[in-house]
């Protein structure tokens, strides 16, 4: 019995392959958007375990100096007087043309620097790594990095370059004598890594001399992890909305699936199957499509990932700092999360109908008519679910605040306001029909309301999707507009000039001044602070610092106090990391302005940035090399000028920089950030559009007998046809209308909560109300394709077809 | 990659542990080294120090010590030099590379302990006149021409500080220090002083102990001490109560090639003769599983010539130097023709 009655149930698919198509694709389609995301956030977390387990073998117990001041010479002495020691050395360098983070270790004497459990060492017999270690240690020595971050370098650097996925991307490990000979730093150390098991005594520490202080491990760093949380957050987010719109589809066609086969169960259940079969029957086909679906999704997902994971590095890397390994590895737990999801996805999709399905009375006839009251005491129903969704998350929020929070709350709005989608529209369509004059007029609206059962769900993915795309459209407009001004105001001078060296720089810079040249000197020092890393910049008091810096809050008579060495600006990062305003003051090494006299917006910068009076910058850090500077002079002077220096300083065209080429490059890695973004928003629009195609061509059969009536009081197919689009057309448009305020408010919430946690700056609000009208003309395009087919059916309709339903109608 | 792994390729450039693979083309080329002549003309305090031109090099003194209850223990305590490239460099440029190892043998505890520096900034090295030899905090300290030392050196759970006064003259090995160490020809300069009376404090587990005894320095370098076809050695030095003293070495061989053995005899009265090649024999009697491998640690040792034939035992069969390349080393005892003590260090068994 149960083998014919599967057989029948699945004659349906045969007969209906493209609702089949649909409802493999539509899941399909949801599992390889949230698979994608997850693939990415699964390899990025990966690569942070990865960075920061590998930190925290140098992040054990040590002795530092909190000066920076400490040396070989400590070193040596602590040695001989018995403390175990390994040193550690760290910096930063360009090699072969690029800045990389370099430690340097005692190979002889550091805890293990690498897992052998990762291992993929770039020798593998033991003698041949032997010769490998060895080569490490003698000079010329060779430095290990990432493979990613191997490749650019490899035969550019007087040092050996060796491949190791066990050195996370981004750093280069070598031994001490190849570091400090790269970094020119023979006496400086970083740190002493204390390699004992017990805390030293308080005796030893008491004899510890007075620059030196003893450091507890893990105390000292910012896990990447932590900063680049909420980024996956909001990528989640994303990905989690194109699941749901694409449940929202499968829920369309099975609960179709389920109508359309409602004489089917009845036969069947006359036939004597028991319900409990048909329903474990209808549940095996539903977790095979399913289980189908996964498959397909995954391979998909697979494909969306490996091409966004590019544009999510640079993004990581651009923002955070923070370097994640290019290569998608295929995880196990990645695929088996991703059937998991899928089959509770289908099965959270089917419930309902299954729950009908269940209390369905069984000789109750097929039924598709439109149900007047019953629908809108549905609606009614959803929308007080709305509310309490509503209310929940505005509860969350003030309990969780923060960026979980505003997550929470953007979340329980979104679905609220999707789920009082159908009961607007109702209403609103109920207005039209009372204000219609016409016969046909009124129909159309009356029509359109009692489609509305079979097109909200579509209609609710499209709304998301359209907010979605607006509020993460004006949080990047917001940010592009002012990243732009930003930008402009920070790059002010004309041109920029890298001398060789500091001789070259002092020549240069007298060269120019003779010639009436503005010269503003860019000199700096770096502070590894426990709170991270703060570049510390001196500055001339010129007017162009005055005029153009783009200042967030400052004290009155800022710049002038500056320039007295009365205090110091700090970055936005910085100001936010810390909790400072202006006024107050800043805690740096002795010596240094630390009264903030105003703070600074420094976007894309994932280090702390200040600025002092040139003065005070040499008075603490009188090395501070002198080899760049801004140049500010006419803009139709600059090719004449470039020329003069090249030849007056033999310096390479690529150490002379004109203003234009500097922004050109920011905007580049700018857009490159919010690829990735742009994409998922693309792709979560096309994820509606065709739930709302599917619904309409699912409909498309069960409108028959409404046409036929209307048909044959003489309204032409073509009218109807045109009706169709016109019908189909005006729900994408009042969906697109309502979507409008649900988007500014997930914009707000974007730029006021997520961003200022998750980057560490606010952005003002920007409004752009073409890029609104560019997105309602794409939801009413994405309609009036969804509608196209249907309605070129209908128009090439039989008139017999029509005819029928006055013979079939049940 | 992980340092133990390192840690043991590196101790492969240590001399009494390069027997095994001829690393890094240790075994037969020199690579710019200095190369030991025959006929060389020893200058001291000078060669008491680091000759960083030779690529290997130590500083080895071993002793045997009782308590006041006739106890036996016996104390090694070692600097090794090792050169990645001849010469030296200011600060962490320099290519030299120091490595202590520190033992303390009874009949029923072993302990070892080891130390690894650069040369260069001065964490390790020797220096003249006062003489010290250091790494970390282990000190071999004392006079210009070593007749009398300070040696300290502390390992997880235990310590000694020693005394050390010599009572007699160097004494050079082989051809008035020129020490063969294959038929090839592979050699090294090497010099002792076997004549030292120790007494000093050991700090065990249970508590310090005073303890009496005699000690035996070798100073020993080279660049190419081994022949390719050389896989280990056993060294012997023996001090029999005669007053007279042996020391001796068997380099094995692998491949079908010959055991290359040597030795010198020093007598009572402070002759010393070395010994014609294969005048020197020692062979296993009984083996001990240490360490997971098969050790021999009763041997039979005979000197016809001066009609010695004596069974060298362990103190202890386990006197294991649990280092990064690990190897024996301990004290003996020496019964038969003549009685005795001594040390015995062998490396290469796998």
């Amino acid at each position: 019995m149960i083998g014919p009655a599967l057989f029948t149930l699945l004659s349906h698919w045969r007969q209906h392959r493209f609702q089949l198509a649909a409802l493999v694709i539509g899941l399909a389609l949801a599992t390889a958007l949230w698979m994608a995301v997850q693939a990415i956030n699964t390899q990025a977390k990966a690569s942070y375990a990865e960075a920061e387990g590998y930190l925290q073998r140098f992040d054990q117990d040590a002795l530092t100096a909190p000066q920076d001041n400490l040396t070989v010479t400590d070193y040596v002495g602590l040695k001989r007087s018995g403390w175990p020691l390994s040193p550690v050395l760290e910096g930063r360098i360009r090699l072969g043309g690029h800045n990389i983070d370099i430690i340097g270790i005692d190979l002889l004497s550091a805890p293990p620097i690498t897992s052998t459990s990762t291992s993929t060492s770039p020798q593998s017999s033991e003698s041949d790594q032997g010769a490998f270690l060895i080569s490490l240690l003698r000079a010329p020595g060779g430095l290990i990095l990432h493979p990613q971050s191997a490749a650019p370098l490899s035969e550019r650097t007087e040092v050996e370059i060796h491949a190791s996925t066990d050195v996370p991307p981004g750093l280069a490990i070598g031994d001490i004598a190849t570091v400090s000979r790269l970094l020119a730093e023979p006496h400086r150390l970083t740190r002493l890594i204390y390699l004992a098991p017990n805390a030293p005594s308080a005796r030893a520490l008491a004899a510890l001399p007075s620059h030196i202080t003893f450091t507890p491990g893990n105390s000292s760093r910012i896990a990447p992890g932590t900063l680049t949380q909420s980024f996956h957050l909001n990528l989640t987010a994303f990905g989690f909305l194109s699941f749901v719109v694409g449940l929202f589809i499968v829920q369309g066609t099975i609960g179709l699936a389920m109508e359309q086969r409602r004489g089917l169960f009845r036969t069947l259940r006359c036939l004597g199957v028991p319900i409990r079969h048909l329903i474990l029957l209808l549940l095996i086909e539903t977790a095979a499509l399913a289980f189908a679906a996964a498959a397909i999704g995954l391979i998909l997902g697979y494909f969306i990932a490996a091409a966004l994971l590019p544009g999510v590095a640079v993004t990581l890397s651009g923002l955070y700092g923070v370097e994640i390994d290019n290569g998608l590895a295929l995880r196990s737990s990645w695929i088996l999360s991703g059937f998991a999801m899928t089959l509770l996805g289908a099965s959270i999709a089917s419930a309902f109908a299954f729950y009908s399905l269940w209390k369905l009375p069984i000789l109750q006839a097929a039924s598709t008519q439109a149900r007047g009251q019953r629908i809108l005491k549905n609606f009614a129903t959803w929308a007080q679910v709305a509310a309490f969704i509503f209310v929940t998350g505005c509860l969350a929020y003030l309990a969780l605040s923060g960026l979980a929070g505003g997550f929470v709350l953007l979340g329980s709005v979104m679905l609220s306001a999707a789920l009082l989608l159908p009961l607007c529209l109702w209403h609103l369509l109920l207005a039209g029909q009372r204000k219609a004059s016409s016969p046909l007029a009124q129909w159309l609206w009356s029509d359109a309301r009692a489609q509305l059962p079979g097109l909200s769900l579509s209609l609710m993915a499209l709304m998301l999707a359209l907010a979605t795309n607006i509020g993460v459209g004006t949080m990047v407009s917001s940010f592009r507009l002012t990243f732009d001004g930003w930008l402009d105001q920070r790059l002010s001078s004309e041109l920029y000039v890298t001398a060789r060296d500091d001789a070259q720089g002092t020549q240069l810079q007298q060269w120019l001044e003779e010639k009436g040249i503005r010269v503003l000197p860019i000199r700096f020092d770096v502070l590894q602070q426990r709170s991270g890393q703060i570049t510390i910049y001196g500055v001339r008091d010129d007017a162009t610092y005055r005029d153009n810096w783009p200042m967030l809050d400052a004290l009155p008579r800022a710049w002038d106090r500056l320039s007295d060495g009365q205090g110091i600006l700090i970055s936005e990062q910085l100001a936010r990391r810390q909790g400072l305003e202006a006024g107050d003051t800043i805690a740096l090494p002795p010596g240094w302005p630390n009264k903030i006299l105003g703070i600074y917006a420094d976007y894309g910068n994932p280090h702390g940035q200040a600025i002092v009076s040139m003065a005070a910058l040499l008075r603490n850090a009188p090395d501070a090399t002198n080899q760049r500077f801004g140049l500010r002079l006419d803009a139709s002077e600059t090719p004449a000028l470039i020329k003069e220096i090249q030849e007056e300083f033999d310096l390479e065209r690529e150490n002379i920089t004109e203003q234009e080429k500097i922004k050109a490059a920011s905007r580049r890695i700018f857009n490159q950030t919010f690829r990735v973004t742009d994409s998922l928003k693309l792709l979560t629009l096309g994820v509606a559009s065709f739930a709302m195609f599917i619904s309409l061509v699912t409909l498309w059969s069960q409108r028959l007998p409404q046409l036929g009536p209307v048909w044959a009081m003489g309204v032409s197919r073509k009218t109807l046809a045109l009706i169709d689009i016109l019908r189909s057309l005006l729900m994408a448009g009042l969906t697109a209308l309502l979507a409008l305020p649900l988007g500014l408010f997930l914009s707000w919430t974007l730029l006021v909560v997520i961003n200022t946690e998750a980057f560490g700056w606010r952005l003002p609000l920007y409004l752009f109300p073409l890029d609104w009208l560019w997105l309602v003309l794409l939801s009413l395009l994405a309609a009036l394709l969804a509608a196209l087919l249907p309605a070129w059916r209908l128009f090439h309709l039989h008139p017999s077809e029509l005819l029928k339903v006055f013979s079939s109608e049940r | 990659m992980s340092v133990n792994r390192f840690l043991l390729c590196l101790s492969l450039l240590v001399p009494s542990s390069c027997f095994a693979q001829g690393f890094a083309g240790l075994g037969t080329q020199a690579d710019g080294f200095a190369i030991p002549e025959p006929n060389y003309r020893f200058q001291f305090p000078a060669d008491h120090g680091a000759h960083p031109n030779f690529r290997i090099e130590w500083w080895y003194l071993t002793a045997n010590l009782k308590d006041e209850m006739g106890e036996e223990y016996g104390v090694q305590w070692t600097l090794f030099r090792s050169a990645l490239a001849p010469g030296e460099a200011e600060g962490w440029q320099s290519p030299q590379i120091w490595m202590g190892h520190a033992g303390l043998t009874s009949a029923s505890a072993h302990f070892s302990a080891e130390r690894l520096a650069r040369g260069g900034i001065g964490q390790a090295g020797v220096t003249l006149a006062p003489f010290e030899a250091w790494i970390d905090d282990w000190k071999m300290t004392g006079a210009e021409d070593l007749s009398q030392l300070d040696l300290a050196a502390t390992g997880g759970d235990f310590s000694y500080a020693l005394k050390a006064q010599a009572e007699g003259p160097l004494v050079f090995q082989g051809d008035r220090g020129y020490s063969i160490k294959s038929p090839e020809g592979q050699a090294s300069y090497y010099y002792s002083q076997p004549n030292y009376r120790m007494e000093g404090t050991l700090t065990l587990p249970s508590g310090p102990v005073s303890v009496r005894g005699n000690g035996w320095l070798d100073r020993e370098w080279s660049s190419q001490p081994l022949s390719e076809n050389q896989s280990g050695w056993d060294w012997f030095s023996l001090r029999f109560d005669s007053g007279d003293k042996l020391m001796g070495f068997v380099l094995r061989g692998k491949n079908g090639i010959e055991d290359f053995r040597s030795g010198t005899w020093i007598s009572a009265s402070g002759a010393v003769e070395p010994l014609a090649p294969g005048a020197f024999e020692a062979a296993p009697l009984e083996w001990e599983e240490v360490a997971q491998r098969q050790v021999p640690v009763r041997w039979r040792v005979k000197l016809p010539e001066r009609g010695v034939s004596v069974t060298v035992e362990a103190l202890n069969r386990q006197s294991w130097m649990d280092v990064a390349f690990a190897y024996w080393e301990g004290p003996v005892t020496v019964s038969g023709s003549h009685n005795g003590t001594g040390y015995l260090e062998m490396t290469g068994y796998q």
